[in-house]
Formats: structure tokens, sequence, C-alpha cells
């Protein structure tokens, strides 16, 4: 059984369509990461597969269930770390995962799930005084719980120190190897492309690329260039002299190379401009540079759209 | 759909984060108990007995023995009197002022050459002064004048024909702390279960604690639940303290029986859905905490809790009888104070209606999860 399918799944909030019909599939076993900055709708998608909101469009199953006709069942068999998670302040990670055994009517050695999330030091601390690192891994552990195959992480590693998430990836890395299929939301870039088999890049409620990191550079990368530094002038000299485009921006001449030939004829005519022009580079697009120009600009570390305008300035597109 | 196991097992960790803040348990157990003792205080002991008068003797002198010196004599037959005690005030003083600088209205002048006047057969007035709207100035005036009718029998070697042989009533007295206890029972009955839970559904709503807990196979009526009984456990708890408190600090007159039992859990579960109600119907922590405190304290102070609403104008007094805790307050006293069970029946039959419209919208309108 394929565990997550949607199809043309939408969402509407009043006159904001957070969700605006997208598609795909999650196979067993996989770690699928929906990426893209605030406001994409990848929260909003999430929680429509949680059984947390009602879809107003498209077709949604998980474990073959109508997530928000049968929550209540599909709850009993998938493990859900929610956005910004908060547990009840007074109490211990022990204590929440006997608390949660006791509500699934389920016998668990606490310790064994404590290992799993490397909690173990912190285990009878009250929940007020973990670090966000230790709250986090106290949400994981609960999803943990009921041991499900499938598990739901929105968000797990936002607002974390670099330690921290790399503690939490580590984490997930040992569940993807015990067989779960994980479906994890971020708008960190790198997040995604460590723990993910397949990548869907959301942007205003549209999926804009999908599949895995490899596949989505050749789909929407533009291949290789030649970066050269140089200026302006010496930009639009190579225009005028050869059939290539070159494009400025911030000091740096880039050459898309249909050909590797491509780089002599562009070489050729900046020697022969007489300008100045310092390193000269061969590269190709990475996944970073397939993102930021798919969702129009960078995203800053709390997810949010940096673009940077022509002056060189960067500013933020919209907050939500 | 309800499971005792998840109700039991929601219970323990709620009750067990609550037993570990503080300031939860100093105003659910200790407040109240504060309260009734500060309120005790204020109301029992010799305050209610003594009256104090300030008198200025502008009579003085001379006197050619001290048996001439009436002034001072009819000063120490007013002090002799068990309702009020004297207080000399200079004859240098400002009268007037003296009271108003001493917070008092009651007091007393004995005009200059008074003795004088009195031997002679001359008429002499006292002055009297008083405060038509205070209760004590009736008492003080009708004591002087008591005073001064004896001095003018005495003076004319009149005798008494009429006399009064003061004997104290038997039946038991209704004291200000047996009423106290009732209210203030109702006051804890109401302020911790409303104020927690306005609190935590509005504050479970932000961060999404709700939707945590709809990820779990408990329900939200277990979830109701678990906390109700909980604030049953906790006001029982509050309960035996204050009525301990009541009986060993001030000699209270308390009846303890089972027909307490019926408000002491109707009590917190109507509160507890109220609480849940305001929370829920609100969009975020600081408008449920207005709306908590709007719905609280008019009730607080209205229903009799700190006074008896016979005290109030008509018009207050109707506003307290569509309270809820007015019934809860009315039905205590029934029970503890006046015996009266066919009256507190009244006050159950209204608190359990209310108790289950409250609850059923309580449960109605919240939600777990929004769409």
């Amino acid at each position: 059984m394929i565990p997550v399918e949607i199809s043309n799944l939408k969402k509407y909030y009043g006159d904001l369509k957070a969700v605006d019909g997208i598609s795909f599939n999650v196979k067993e076993g996989e770690v699928f990461g929906l990426l893209g900055p605030n406001g994409a709708g990848k929260t909003t998608t999430i929680e429509v597969l949680e059984g947390l909101r009602k879809k107003d469009g498209g077709e949604v199953k998980v474990l073959g269930l109508d997530p928000w006709g049968n929550g209540y069942e599909l709850h009993k068999r998938i493990g859900v770390i929610p956005q910004e998670f908060t547990f009840f302040e007074k109490t211990s990670p022990r204590e929440a995962i006997i608390y949660y055994a006791s509500l699934f009517g389920l016998k668990v050695d606490p310790d064994e799930i404590l290992r799993e999330v490397l909690l173990e030091d912190s285990a009878d601390n009250l929940f007020e005084n973990l670090s966000g690192g230790q709250k986090q891994k106290t949400g994981l552990a609960l999803s943990l719980v009921n041991s499900a195959d499938l598990l739901f992480l929105d968000e797990p590693t936002t607002g974390l120190d670099p330690n921290a998430r790399r503690v939490i990836w580590e984490v997930i890395r040992r569940l993807k190897a015990k067989g779960k299929t994980i479906i994890l939301t971020t708008h960190y870039l790198d997040e995604a492309q460590q723990l993910s088999d397949r990548v869907a890049i959301m942007n205003q409620g549209h999926i804009v690329a999908m599949g895995t990191s490899d596949e989505i550079i050749e789909e929407h990368g533009s291949g290789e260039r030649l970066e050269i530094h140089g200026g302006e002038e010496l930009a639009n000299h190579i225009k005028t002299n050869t059939e290539l485009k070159a494009e400025f921006r911030n000091g740096l001449i880039s050459i898309p190379l249909k050909r590797k030939i491509d780089a002599l004829t562009a070489l050729a005519a900046a020697e022969q401009s007489k300008m100045d022009w310092g390193e000269i580079h061969i590269r190709s697009d990475s996944l970073d540079d397939v993102f930021v120009k798919l969702i129009s600009g960078t995203v800053d570390e709390h997810g949010e759209i940096m673009v940077e305008d022509n002056s060189g300035k960067s500013g933020y597109k919209r907050s939500r | 759909m309800v499971n005792a196991k998840r109700i039991a097992a929601d219970f323990k960790v709620f009750s067990r984060g609550y037993l570990r803040n503080k300031f939860g348990l100093f105003f659910g157990l200790i407040f109240p108990v504060i309260l009734i003792l500060i309120f005790g205080a204020i109301f029992s002991g010799d305050s209610s007995g003594t009256i104090t008068i300030y008198a200025q003797n502008q009579d003085t002198g001379p006197f050619s023995s001290p048996q001439m010196d009436i002034a001072s004599r009819f000063l120490s037959a007013l002090n002799s009197s068990k309702s009020i005690r004297v207080i000399a005030v200079a004859a240098s003083e400002d009268f007037s002022q003296y009271l108003a600088s001493h917070s008092s209205s009651d007091g007393v002048i004995i005009p200059a050459n008074f003795s004088a006047n009195y031997l002679a057969g001359q008429q002499v007035n006292l002055t009297v002064y008083g405060n038509p709207a205070s209760s004590t100035s009736a008492i003080v005036t009708g004591i002087v004048s008591g005073v001064a009718d004896l001095f003018n029998l005495e003076r004319f070697q009149g005798s008494m024909i009429i006399g009064l042989r003061q004997t104290t009533v038997n039946t038991q007295q209704t004291k200000y702390v047996d009423f106290l206890i009732p209210g203030l029972i109702g006051f804890s009955i109401l302020v911790s279960p409303m104020f927690s839970l306005v609190n935590i559904s509005s504050e479970y709503k932000k961060n999404k604690l709700f939707k945590q807990l709809s990820l779990t196979p408990l329900t939200k009526m277990e979830w109701l639940t678990s906390k109700v009984l909980w604030y049953i456990v906790l006001s029982a708890t509050s309960f035996l303290l204050m009525v301990a408190v009541g009986v060993f600090a001030f000699g209270a007159h308390i009846i303890l029986t089972v027909w307490l039992i019926p408000f002491l859990i109707l009590g917190p579960m109507l509160f507890a859905a109220l609480g849940m109600l305001v929370g829920t119907i609100t969009k975020n922590p600081e408008t449920a905490g207005v709306i908590g405190n709007i719905v609280t304290f008019p009730m607080m102070f209205l229903s009799g809790t700190f006074f008896p609403i016979s005290i109030m104008p008509q018009y207050l007094q109707s506003i307290a009888h569509v309270l809820p805790l007015f019934y809860i307050i009315d039905g205590l006293n029934n029970v503890m104070v006046y015996s009266n069970i066919a009256a507190a029946l009244i006050d159950i039959a209204v608190v359990t209606a209310i108790t289950a419209v409250i609850f059923a919208a309580a449960v109605k309108l919240f939600r777990w999860r929004e769409d």
C-alpha cells in the first residue's frame, strides 16, 4: 500500500489559496521532504495529512484512510511532531512518554524510546527546563510511543542551534534506517538535502519542483556556466562580440554554456577586450541555486524569503 | 467512547503538574484560608461590642469639694455603661476637628459651669455629636440621654419606678464567621476552576497543545472530565481546610451533612465548564483573560460571598438571582448554617440545570482541531 496519496489537494483560508492543487505520493520507507519558505503551504499540507485540518478539494489518503473523517483511527497509526512542539510545562519527558503510552493503551519501555531519541540525560527534567533541542526530542519521543510506521515531522529543527539540529538529524536518520516512512517539512535546504530521498519544493501553494536533488537540478538547473569576475562593460563586450548570453550581477559575469567549447569563445572575447578580469570558474547549479531561482529569492533562517533587487540591497519580499 | 483509564492517565499528569506549580496551590488552597483568617479577624472578637466616643469636659471648676464636680461624675457614669468607651479630649482642642482627625463621628461636650448649673437647678445642655447615617450615633445618643435622665432624677431626689432586668437569649446565635465560611467556600469553588480553565483552554489553543492531544486517543470529553475531577478534589480539600480553620480559629458553628456533596461536585463542574467556554469562544489568551474577569468578578461580589445579599439594594439582589454562584452559596448556607434542606434542594435543582447547560455548551463548542 502507498502510505500517502495526494492528488489536486486544495485548502483556502478565505481569499488566500494556502494550498492550490498539489499532488504527490510517498512510498513506503521513504523520507519525503516538503521544502519551501514560510507561507508556501507546507504546514497546511502536512496538517491536512495528519487529519488536523479539513481539505477544501482534491483527494487525500493516508494509510488508506480519509485523514479528516477517520482521524481518530488514523492517529493510532501515525506519529506526529507538530510545528513549534510544546508540552505540559511541569512534566518530564519520561512522564510524557508514560502518559502517551497509557492514552494509547500500550505498555512501552520509556528508557528504550528515550535512548532512541538521545534524551536519556534529561529524562527526568521538567519540560519547561529543557533546551529547544531537548524539547524537540521529547516531541520525537512522543511520536514514537505508538510504534507508528509513518511519521510526520513539521519543521523539526526550526529555531535550533546548528549542533542541536545535527543531533535531531541523527535521530531522523536512525528512524529512516529502521524502515519508517517519514514526511518532513523544512525551510532549510541543507536539511531537506541531508535527510530526504525525494524533495518537493513548495512556493505559494504550489509544488514547483519534485524529485531527488539530482532530478530537480537536471530539470530546473541551467547546466554548466562560466563565471568571470569582471565589470559590466566586459559583460557587454562579450555579449556584442559573441553569440553567448552574458549576465552581469554583483561583480560577476555569468555565461551559460551550451557546449564546453563556448567557454573558450567567451574567454577569447574577454582577452581581446583588453579589460581587467579576475578569477574564472566553471560551475553547475546546485540545489541551492535552483531553490533560489524557483522561489525567486533566498530564504533566511526564519524561513522568510529575501529578494535581492538590482541595487544589490536585500529586503523581505513579503511576510506572513 | 469515554475510557476511564485515559481519564486516569490525564488526571495523573494534570494533578501532578498542578501540585508542582506553587502558585496554583497557593490560590487553590491557601488563599481562601487566608481570606477566612482576615475576614474572621476583622468581624469577630470584641470589636462589635463597645462604641468609642470622645468627650470634652469644658467644666473646669473651680469646685469647693470633689463632690461638687458633677461633670466628672457624669463622664464616669457614661464610661461605666458596657456599651461605651469614653476617651477624654483636652478642653483646648477644637472638638469637631479632633473628631474628624480621628475618623470618628461620636462625641459629647460638657459645657463650662455644667456642675454649678446642675447644682443650682438651672437648665444646662450637653452637646452630642453624631452622624445620622451611622448606626452607632443612635446608640450613643440613647445612652447619653439615659445617663442624663438618671442625673435629672437624682437632682430632684426622684426614685426609679420602672427598672430593667437584663437576660441573654440562649438560642444559637448566627455569627458573621458562620456565614463567611459558606461564602468563601463558594468563592474557592468559583475562582480555582474558572480561572484555571479560562487560562488552560486559551493557552492550549494558542500553543497548539489541543492539536497535539487530538493526535492521541484521548477525547475532549475525557480531557474535560479529568479537569473537572481534579477541581472537585481540590474544592473538597479546600472545603475541609476552610471548615477546620473556621471551627478551630473562630469557633464557627457549621453543620456537616451529605447534602454538601452535590454542591462540592456540581460547583467545580459548573465553573470548570464555564471557564472552558470562555477560553473556547475567545480568540486569544488576552481576550479570554478579560472576558473571564468580566464574568468572574461581579459574580464573586454579588453572590453573597463576603456579605449577605440581603444588605444589597433590590436591583442588585435581582442580579444576584441570575448568577449561578448565588445558588451555590445560598445552598451551602441553607445546609451548613440553617439546616434548611428543603431550600437547599431548590438550590441543587437550579445549580444542576445551569451546570447541565454550561457543560453541554462547553463540550459542543470546544474543538480539538479547526477546519
